[in-house]
């Protein structure tokens, strides 16, 4: 199970890359495996779409289940990325590379504290699955 | 062999049906609103029942063998219902000709709704619903309404227990209210404390499945009634599981407001592969006037000599039509037959071998298969499909070896409460040699999951198709052939 | 104990596995004091018994078969090939459940499959489902599948009053609760331009039908485009026989096309089980609800079939699913398999061909007789209205008295068409008979 060190991380198992203003989310290598092969991903916000931390901004589909994806922390959708459409696959393949599925405006850099570390996430996951 | 496509069979000029010659003058087909190409398959007859025929030896149904697909209640389906549907006066009338010419028609759907009511302790009932979750929306349309109606508007909450089927949660959203989870607790009813906790006057109603997705009667049903009624919500009853209680208790009795039945589940009419169903809908007297529209009433009283005159009638407040027509009328005339069939007393004995054959099946498998919550069950029951010692084997595999065997595989991963989930509902239509077949099977299948796991995680080894590849048929949609030998 | 296996020996051997005495000890979960209500339910009957009451309650009806129908009006009277009911009465068909467990479900499965592909023909669509209940709720769904499509932001429905009246009062029922505003068919004379007038950037879809309930014909292209041009859906509600004939709804750029499909080999049968026809543009595949039948290959590369996009039902979904649907009409999606499939290319078109010769002559017949006059201004298929000298009820009085069904009366759906009558004829009428039904109009012209 891969973890990076670099990354921060939710408890609904999303990851989160902050560069400056701009934050990078997507789903991580746990949940993707959790949800085993992903068929479909669709983004459920829009480009400039405001969202609260929490609310869902993609949907992921298996073919035994779907999942929500939630915005880590506020911001506005500045980038979607339209290739999952085609290549669902990818968020298995490379869940923090190509298979990012939102960039987004941060809203309120304070709620960043608010997400785990790797090594915080890595033991959510262990305790989860005890 | 596969089976070709319809229309791979397809030649050029091949025709089936011989049709008369127009016996009339011809007139101007309409200036450009004819089509060019009608891309339709071209076969003789022999080819069209050949190729039906040969598909319908791929299926397996009720009248093959053991069905035990839990909260589907798979019974026998009586033949007599079949000629009964077909006689000429009810598959040939029409639904919009005068009610007065449709008095055996409209008697049958009377009686139909008086015997429903009676079942279940209601006040009336619409035969309008065409499926068990089109019976749901209908509900709660009308709980949403019956609010409405008196100005109670902030009433938006639906309370649904974790245990409940995907569609109790999915019509609520239909209707445009909130859905509420409610945890169970650890003998398998609602959590009572965490159901206290979300009672307030936003509450529109509760869901209930009595007996539960476990097969479990709800032990607390009185206490969760009066909670909900207490802070002013009305008590949506999903009848799927009345199998089991015909003739035992009405759900009308327990305080349940509206409740949804499944002819196609409890009263004998074949599940068509999918369809058509039909899932009528009894309330409480407070709901009567919100029930949709026509319902079948007595317009002119009858006396000694003349039958009573039947009509369509609108209720007062009715919630509107939720299907156009008077419902799935053919499932309507099975299921009256199958009620005439059985009368009251063998109503009950419907309900009490079902439950008699679940409980059988129950503790001749407890011993090999784990079943969480091992108390006197309903008609059906939960086992689960894995043992720590055997960790590479899933209920899924032990369905799939199933079907090596002869049977129709149990419900898999529902409820999701229960970790690989066998449901189990054999109905009263299995004899006890079935049963025991069923349970050889079974045992048989536990002691290959030790002894030769990939036996089990090859199966089905004697169906017509292995397992299929559903990851490709979702990423590489193919969902309608391009016709062949079409010019 | 009809259909019940047990015998009082076998009773006792599970009664006893069981560890209890008796049958009812296994209800003590139930409250007491409700527990074995004593109800009011009639005694049971031999087989024998049950088919004489219910002959007798059949032979009470009037019926299609014995009398000339021209009454319509969503449901019709047309031939059906006996190879049609003996695929029907296959048990492995209908006492099957839904295609859960495909390896034993292929037959279902290819069969659906089929439909899907027949339909997709039929309306010149890309994708099919496996059907809904009824045209009336698959036109409901289609209102849904435009509100997800636009998440939710969009509240306007425009539908057209030549919709079949109780398929917009479905429409209403099921959105009874989620805010929208339905809008179009207040005036019945709204053609497609008035309906092009009320398009807006609220607008989710915008619905007709094709041909209408007064049996016009129209091209909806212009409607199509206008709809486009503000990112609205356009959802054509169908009679699936008509196009056998009739220009399929794709060529308008229909994004959504809908119907009935009991035309297609299913009897009245007082109005169901019927199918509900649902197709639309590949696109929208993901918000369209319904089960869905995909082709695959299994473990060894032979060809099969599963159902396939189900996270989008409401099993997986819950709350969150794009309907709570969970059956489809799977007999009845067989049935119109079959019969397009022994109708084929050719038998289609002809049966089309023929209601609509069938018709345009009697209505020419119709509209020379004093005191008639027929309503449509339009091109139009096997239905038209005639404007009658008396009442629609009167008229069919008379016509009953001498095995004549008549059309449907307009009068209570439609305001402003007062003493109209809805006529509807079908392949199953020879010339002899709509002669003695046009006869027997002019007799009844006046009292």
């Amino acid at each position: 199970m891969e973890i990076p060190k670099d990354l921060k991380y939710t408890e609904s198992d999303e990851w989160v890359r902050v560069e400056g203003n701009i934050a990078t989310t997507g789903l991580t290598d746990y949940a993707q495996d959790q949800l085993s092969d992903i068929v479909y991903v669709e983004a459920t916000a829009d480009v400039g779409d405001e969202l609260e931390k929490g609310e869902a901004h993609s949907a992921v589909e298996s073919v035994k289940a779907a999942a929500d994806v939630y915005m880590p922390v506020g911001g506005t959708i500045t980038e979607i990325n339209e290739a999952l459409a085609d290549t669902p696959e990818l968020v298995n393949s490379d869940p923090y590379g190509e298979a990012w599925l939102v960039k987004f405006e941060i809203g309120d850099q304070g709620e960043l504290e608010t997400l785990m570390d790797a090594g915080a996430y890595e033991k959510h996951i262990e305790e989860r699955e005890s | 062999m596969t089976e070709p496509l319809i229309y791979e069979l397809s030649s050029p000029g091949r025709v089936a049906v011989t049709l008369p010659e127009p016996d009339v003058p011809l007139s101007d087909m309409p200036a450009g609103m004819v089509r060019e190409q009608l891309p339709l398959p071209e076969l003789a007859e022999v080819d069209v029942v050949r190729h039906f025929v040969r598909l319908s030896q791929l299926n397996y149904g009720v009248d093959i063998g053991l069905y035990p697909l839990g909260s589907c209640t798979m019974k026998y389906n009586p033949k007599l219902n079949e000629d009964a549907a077909r006689l000429t006066g009810f598959a040939f009338s029409h639904p919009l000709q005068d009610p007065e010419t449709a008095q055996g028609n409209l008697a049958l759907m009377f009686a139909l709704q008086e015997w429903l009511k009676e079942i279940g302790g209601f006040a009336g009932v619409t035969l309008q619903p065409a499926a068990g979750a089109h019976g749901e929306l209908t509900g709660i349309l009308i709980v949403r309404a019956y609010h409405q109606d008196r100005g109670d508007t902030k009433r938006t909450k639906i309370l649904i227990p974790d245990s409940a089927h995907g569609t109790n949660p999915a019509s609520t959203t239909m209707s445009g209210m909130e859905v509420i989870e409610v945890p169970s607790d650890e003998r398998g009813n609602i959590d009572l404390n965490a159901l206290k906790g979300h009672c307030d006057d936003c509450v529109a109603g509760l869901m209930l499945t009595n007996p539960n997705t476990l097969g479990l009667f709800e032990e607390h049903v009185q206490e969760v009634v009066e909670l909900i009624h207490g802070c002013g919500g009305l008590v949506y009853g999903d009848g799927a599981n009345m199998n089991a209680l015909l003739g035992i208790v009405r759900p009308g009795d327990l305080g349940i407001d509206v409740l949804h039945y499944n002819l196609h589940k409890t009263f004998s009419t074949p599940h068509g592969g999918g369809g058509p169903g039909s899932g009528p809908v009894g309330v409480a007297e407070h709901l009567v006037d919100f029930l949709p529209g026509p319902v079948v009433d007595i317009v002119e009283e009858g006396d000694d000599e003349q039958p009573p005159l039947y009509g369509l009638v609108k209720p007062a407040k009715s919630i509107g039509r939720v299907k156009a027509f008077h419902g799935h009328f053919g499932i309507l005339v099975r299921a009256y037959a199958y009620m005439r069939m059985q009368g009251k007393s063998g109503l009950r004995e419907v309900s009490d071998y079902a439950v008699l054959n679940a409980n059988y099946l129950r503790v001749k498998l407890r011993e090999t298969y784990k079943v969480p919550f091992d108390r006197i069950c309903m008609h059906e029951f939960v086992a689960e499909g894995h043992w720590g010692d055997a960790p590479d084997i899933h209920a899924l595999d032990i369905s799939k070896r199933l079907i090596d065997y002869g049977f129709h595989p149990p419900t898999n991963y529902f409820p999701l409460i229960v970790p690989e989930a066998l449901m189990i509902e054999p109905t009263e239509t299995e004899s006890q040699r079935t049963l025991d077949a069923f349970v050889a099977a079974m045992l048989d299948i536990a002691r290959e999951s030790h002894e030769d796991p990939e036996l089990l995680h090859d199966a089905p080894h004697d169906a017509p198709v292995g397992r299929l590849d559903e990851v490709r048929a979702a990423r590489q949609l193919v969902l309608c052939c391009k016709p062949v030998n079409i010019e | 104990m009809a259909y019940i296996p047990h015998t009082d020996e076998e009773r006792q051997q599970m009664l006893e596995a069981v560890g209890v005495e008796q049958i009812d000890e296994l209800y003590e979960a139930v409250p007491p004091e409700f527990r074995f209500p004593d109800l009011d339910l009639p005694d049971p009957l031999s087989e024998m018994e049950v088919m004489d009451e219910l002959t007798a309650l059949s032979e009470a009806n009037l019926e299609v078969k014995h009398v000339s129908s021209f009454l319509g009006a969503g449901a019709y009277n047309h031939f059906i090939p006996s190879v049609v009911d003996h695929i029907l009465r296959r048990n492995e068909f209908y006492t099957a459940y839904t295609p859960y467990q495909p390896e034993i479900s292929q037959g279902t499965l290819q069969a659906i499959f089929e439909y899907q592909s027949l339909m997709c023909e039929l309306t010149g669509m890309e994708v099919s489902n496996a059907s809904h209940y009824d045209g009336a709720t698959a036109l409901a769904e289609a209102v849904i599948l435009a509100l997800n499509q636009h998440r939710g932001k969009r509240s306007k429905v425009v539908l057209s009053p030549a919709i079949h009246p109780q398929y917009r009062q479905v429409v209403q029922t099921y959105t009874q609760g989620m805010g929208l505003t339905l809008t179009g068919d207040e005036d019945c004379d709204n053609g497609a331009q008035e309906l092009m007038a009320l398009l807006d950037e609220d607008t989710t879809l915008v619905a007709v039908q094709y041909p209408d309930f007064l049996g016009n014909i129209e091209d909806f292209t212009a409607l199509g485009e206008a709809a486009h041009a503000v990112d609205a859906l356009l959802c054509v509600v169908v009679n699936p026989l008509a196009l056998g004939m009739l220009k399929p709804p794709a060529e308008f750029g229909a994004d959504v096309v809908v119907g009935e499909g009991q035309p297609l080999g299913i009897p009245v049968s007082y109005g169901g089980p019927y199918v509900g026809i649902f197709t639309t543009r590949e696109k929208y595949v993901r918000k369209m609800a319904g089960r869905l039948v995909g082709e695959t290959v299994d473990v060894d590369g032979k060809r099969g079939y599963v159902l396939t996009l189900t996270p989008r039902e409401q099993h997986i979904r819950r709350e969150k699913a794009t309907s709570n649907i969970c059956t489809n009409q799977g007999l009845m999606a067989l049935a119109a398999a079959v019969y397009l499939a022994m109708m084929g290319k050719h038998g289609l078109r002809k049966v089309a061909e023929l209601c609509y010769h069938k018709a345009h002559y009697a209505a020419k017949r119709i509209d020379a007789l004093e005191g008639y006059s027929v309503w449509n201004k339009k091109a139009f298929f096997n239905e038209f209205a005639v404007k009658c000298p008396r009442p629609v009820a009167e008229i069919n009085a008379g016509l009953l008295d001498i095995d004549i069904l008549g059309g449907y009366d307009l009068s209570e759906d439609y305001g402003q068409l007062q003493d109209h009558m809805l006529v509807a004829v079908t392949e199953m009428l020879s010339k002899e008979e709509i002669d003695d039904f046009v006869d027997a109009l002019e007799e009844l012209s006046h009292d």
